[in-house]
């Protein structure tokens, strides 16, 4: 295989279940020593297009290979050189972790020491706890070590810290960056746009079954061309103020968009700069005679990218 | 993964209960209920009447039988219970009410009618000897004891390798298996071979109770035993594999494996003979993996037969294992 060859590429991927098309013309290229994420609200087909990248699945239609090699031909020697962690398995309660451990490591014709990874997760402590004694972020941190523990060229991970409160999920972050730097590929999904924000070299956000945008973190967040977002909130709620309030919001210099925001009565403005919108905004309120009760203004995430691709939130499905 | 597939097994307290417990406390009780006993006296009801009683005292004078009086309108209940084997109603000839189908009420009336008519003066020709033969080895329960070890053969097999595919595929495991180099012969026959080890332990468990307890013989040899067990116990694995090839929850699985091994319990011979079923259904019971079984086990147990005797039984099951295994893996599903 070419060093240069990506680790994982695949185009005009298709999956279909009866008439319900999960995955619609996927292309895809991750080059080695990336981290590369597949962002999307659940039900986008993530799931659905890594397990056919992991040769869980086959595809109804495309072209996939994966660290230059192509599924159906010596499928051992790949798998040998592959981390996995799936989104919904649970191991077997009645073993232990190291026990767990030394499970999956004797499938791999080489990979790393049991202690090593077990310390790499800090899961030191749980050496002989049972896997149905382990609350839910060192059973996520378990998984994961039982993807790494065959030493993979390239890390698949579906959604690894769903469920996770933040200190785990910081930890598990720190764990990946760790593989990272030793070399390692990693294709993961989720949807948290934070985590992709945090990890990801380059992420790619799907929708219905295909990728609506693929990029940089950064790159995605200037595509959309307003680095900035104002929430704010008027006194007396959304009945007070005129009734065009949104075009009027619209109408102020250099803001890109308005929607309604989380709650009722707030406002989400993108803007392309803070110095020109915010004093407008002030004005517009004063002129209006409405009080502006609270706003906070952040720097544009992912999420504001999905919004504004899609016109849903992410959370919405 | 053997290995670890026993340390999971026997972590499982049920488990152990289901797998050594309870086939032991199964043998037990039968044991006991069946026990070789002196022979029990017969229980006669006699219903009053105006011979009552020259009936009572004709038959109480004899140890084999216990009267009890009966009111004439309880006679049919006290039949049905077993409070009475047969009912005399006092009368010229008596008249002897009993359930034919009841071999206890058969062997009452006939030592009853054997009593009245000696006391009515009737004159014996002869007296025959009699013999009693309670050696190990005629008795119910060395026919039961193989048995037993059929059904539990059947039961480790079915549940054992059935019952964890599909828990393990509900629990996604299956496909995170496949999702490593781990090649899947490997991992079934890791499935096999740990419920092997400790069916062995199951066996010796068993027979060796069998032994201790009621003293049961092993007529035929040892590795003769092994071998039947070795056999029944895969072919009932890739039954068990068969059943839970295609399942997708733990309900469905179980209401297959009842299906398959309901049938079996009750026409293979595991508490009374094949034999009793209708002519007819014959062919179809023998071909039966558990008759099959059973029939081999009690060969070499009780009969001294080796393997070469057993070469049908024997043949049956391969049959039944090889087809089994064989469809099981090409219609498995790893998801």
């Amino acid at each position: 295989m070419a060093p240069t060859e990506a680790a994982v590429s695949c185009a005009g991927v298709v999956k279909r279940y009866g008439d319900v098309l999960a995955v619609a013309g996927l292309d895809l290229e991750v080059q080695r020593g990336e981290c590369f994420g597949l962002l999307g609200p659940n039900g986008a087909g993530k799931t659905t297009t890594i397990e056919i990248l992991e040769g869980l699945l086959a595809p109804d239609e495309g072209r996939v290979r994966i660290l230059g090699c192509a599924w159906g031909r010596d499928d051992d020697a790949l798998r040998a050189r592959l981390g996995i962690h799936l989104q919904e398995s649970q191991l077997d309660e009645k073993l232990s972790v190291v026990e767990t451990l030394r499970l999956f490591r004797s499938f791999y014709p080489r990979g790393r020491a049991v202690d090593d990874v077990i310390g790499l997760l800090e899961l030191d402590g749980k050496r002989r706890s049972w896997v149905g004694k382990l609350s839910g972020g060192q059973r996520q941190r378990l998984a994961v070590a039982c993807a790494l523990v065959g030493a993979p060229d390239l890390l698949f991970l579906d959604e690894p810290t769903t469920g996770l409160d933040p200190q785990s999920r910081r930890q598990l972050w720190g764990l990946l960056e760790r593989y990272r730097a030793e070399g390692g590929t990693i294709l993961l999904t989720t949807h948290y746009m934070d985590e992709a924000h945090a990890l990801c070299d380059r992420v790619a956000i799907v929708d219905r079954g295909s990728i609506i945008a693929e990029g940089s973190p950064d790159e995605l967040v200037l595509s959309i061309g307003a680095p900035h977002v104002v929430e704010v909130s008027f006194a007396g709620g959304a009945a007070a103020g005129p009734a065009d309030m949104e075009q009027r919001l619209g109408g102020l210099p250099d803001v890109a968009g308005v929607r309604a925001g989380g709650a009722a009565d707030a406002w989400t403005v993108t803007a392309r700069s803070l110095h020109r919108a915010l004093p407008a905004l002030a004005g517009l309120a004063a002129g209006a005679g409405v009080e502006i009760e609270a706003l906070t203004t952040r720097t544009a995430t992912l999420e504001d990218v999905f919004v504004a691709l899609t016109g849903h939130r992410l959370r919405d499905g | 993964m053997t290995i670890t597939r026993l340390l999971i097994m026997v972590r499982e307290p049920e488990m152990i209960f289901w797998v050594f417990v309870f086939p032991l406390l199964m043998a037990l009780v039968l044991g006991i209920a069946f026990r070789s006993r002196p022979e029990a006296p017969v229980a006669v009801g006699v219903e009053p009447g105006a011979g009552t009683a020259a009936l009572v005292a004709a038959l109480s004078a004899h140890d084999s039988v216990e009267v009890v009086s009966i009111d004439p309108g309880a006679t049919a209940t006290a039949l049905r219970d077993g409070l009475a084997h047969v009912v005399v109603a006092p009368g010229d000839p008596p008249t002897y009410r009993y359930d034919p189908a009841r071999p206890e009420s058969r062997l009452a009336r006939q030592t009853v009618d054997d009593l009245l008519q000696r006391a009515a003066g009737r004159k014996d020709v002869w007296t025959g000897r009699t013999e009693t033969v309670t050696a190990p080895g005629s008795r119910y329960i060395d026919w039961l004891i193989p048995g037993l070890l059929g059904m539990n053969i059947m039961g480790t097999g079915m549940w054992g390798i059935g019952f964890t595919l599909v828990v393990q595929r509900t629990r996604k495991l299956l496909k995170r298996l496949i999702a490593t180099p781990m090649r899947r012969y490997q991992y079934l026959a890791a499935l096999v071979t740990a419920r092997l080890v400790l069916l062995a332990l199951e066996v010796v468990a068993l027979v060796g109770f069998a032994r201790l307890l009621f003293g049961v013989p092993i007529e035929g040899s040892l590795a003769s035993l092994a071998a039947v067990s070795l056999l029944g116990a895969m072919t009932f694995g890739g039954i068990g594999l068969l059943t839970a090839s295609r399942a997708q929850t733990i309900e469905g699985v179980s209401g297959i494996m009842n299906v398959v091994m309901a049938p079996m319990w009750i026409c293979s011979g595991v508490f009374f003979a094949a034999s009793n079923f209708p002519d007819p259904m014959q062919p179809f019971i023998q071909a039966l993996p558990l008759t099959a079984l059973n029939d081999a086990l009690r060969g070499v147990m009780l009969d001294g037969a080796g393997l070469i005797a057993t070469g049908p039984e024997l043949l049956i099951l391969a049959a039944w294992g090889g087809g089994s295994f064989a469809v099981a893996l090409r219609i498995f599903r790893w998801r």
